[in-house]
């Protein structure tokens, strides 16, 4: 296994207070992400967990650095049906900030596919072997998701790592619930079997998950009220006003 | 597994505060190393863990889920995370992440000390 070498210092994002999206396209729906700060797993409320999921491309002709560049140029195209992943036209550098349109469990959207839950992430890091998110303040998990590949046993392994905790009560219960770590577990499991698929490889999948803290911190059950699966299904709900409103204006 | 590229050296200054000199690289490779340097720094009696940065030659994101990691150990030990020696660009990076709301970050040892 190795690990990239020696980026430079360009590869960090440089600290922002708050976060600003731009280029955002139409069909997207854009909330809970502009003046957000972004929240590390020292700003969550729940449990703290580590996940990692990898799949080894055996037989694929592919370096780590290639992979990577490849994942960073499709990243939406790997993920599972119903969520939409709106990155910065000019690609996923540090810095840049992506807007998410989430599906609920089992790939369920709103009223005419409205998203479940409208987020982000920022960038926080990108060299040739390995990218980082960050997430904003509302998200299911305050945390940090990193995307990497580097070369075992003459193979080239892809592996996301997520160092996470709930960023509220109400996100926390879901995972307690089971359903939670479910569709996580699920969504990146699909991510590197499409991955895998892009270079011929019907892959198994593996994942390993530690409970790095079984504390909650009290201190932060005050993210609900940025929780942003509510404040989008109150946005969702409010489409009929808004569209009488829209017409009264005419 | 590789070697880490990656040195600490534990020095016990007082009763309360171990200080762990890091010389190399932080990624997720030094987990081993830094979790053993913890082990021998944080005693019976030891209240806080002082991290010396300043021949720190490289950290990545694996680097900070590590720094993550060992502060969840030390607050459940009540001992304090502190640190020093960061490059300007490290400390950015602290402000990026927000490592630096839960880790008290000073600029020498002396001053970390003197925080305890």
């Amino acid at each position: 296994m190795s690990e990239p070498r020696k980026p430079l210092e360009s590869a960090w994002a440089r600290p922002v207070s708050r976060l600003s999206v731009s280029d955002v396209p139409r069909e997207a729906v854009n909330l809970n992400v502009e003046g957000r700060q972004v929240a590390g797993a020292l700003q969550g409320f729940g449990q703290m967990w580590q996940k990692t999921y990898w799949v080894r491309l055996s037989g694929a002709q592919v370096t780590p650095a290639g992979l990577i560049q490849t994942w960073k140029a499709n990243f939406p195209e790997f993920w599972p049906k119903g969520n939409r992943f709106y990155g910065p036209a000019t690609g996923l550098a540090p810095g840049q900030v992506a807007l998410l349109n989430l599906a609920g469990p089992g790939g369920i959207t709103g009223p005419g596919g409205a998203p479940v839950i409208s987020t982000g992430v920022m960038v926080i890091y990108s060299d040739d072997e390995s990218f980082t998110f960050m997430t904003p303040e509302g998200h299911i998990f305050s945390g940090w998701i990193t995307f990497s590949a580097f070369e075992e046993q003459g193979s080239t392994v892809a592996q996301i790592q997520a160092l996470i905790r709930a960023s509220d009560p109400l996100y926390e219960l879901s995972l307690r619930l089971g359903f939670g770590h479910k569709s996580e577990d699920d969504f990146w499991q699909h991510t590197l079997k499409e991955v895998a698929r892009h270079y011929g490889v019907e892959g198994q999948v593996q994942q390993r998950v530690t409970l790095m803290d079984p504390k909650v911190q009290w201190s932060q059950a005050r993210n609900i009220w940025q929780n942003a699966a509510v404040r989008t299904a109150v946005y969702t709900a409010a489409a009929p006003l808004r569209w009488a409103r829209g017409l009264t204006r005419r | 597994m590789p070697q880490a590229n990656v040195t600490m050296t534990v020095r016990k200054v007082n009763a309360r505060a171990s200080v762990v000199d890091i010389k190399g690289e932080i990624t997720a490779f030094a987990e081993n190393a830094l979790m053993d340097a913890y082990t021998q720094a944080g005693g019976e009696g030891v209240r806080a863990i002082v991290l010396n940065f300043s021949e720190l030659e490289y950290m990545n994101s694996g680097g900070i889920g590590l720094l993550v990691t060992l502060l969840i150990r030390a607050n459940r030990q009540k001992q304090r995370l502190l640190a020093f020696g960061l490059s300007e660009h490290y400390r950015h990076i602290f402000e990026l992440t927000r490592l630096n709301e839960a880790i008290g970050i000073y600029t020498t040892e002396a001053e970390a000390l003197a925080g305890i």
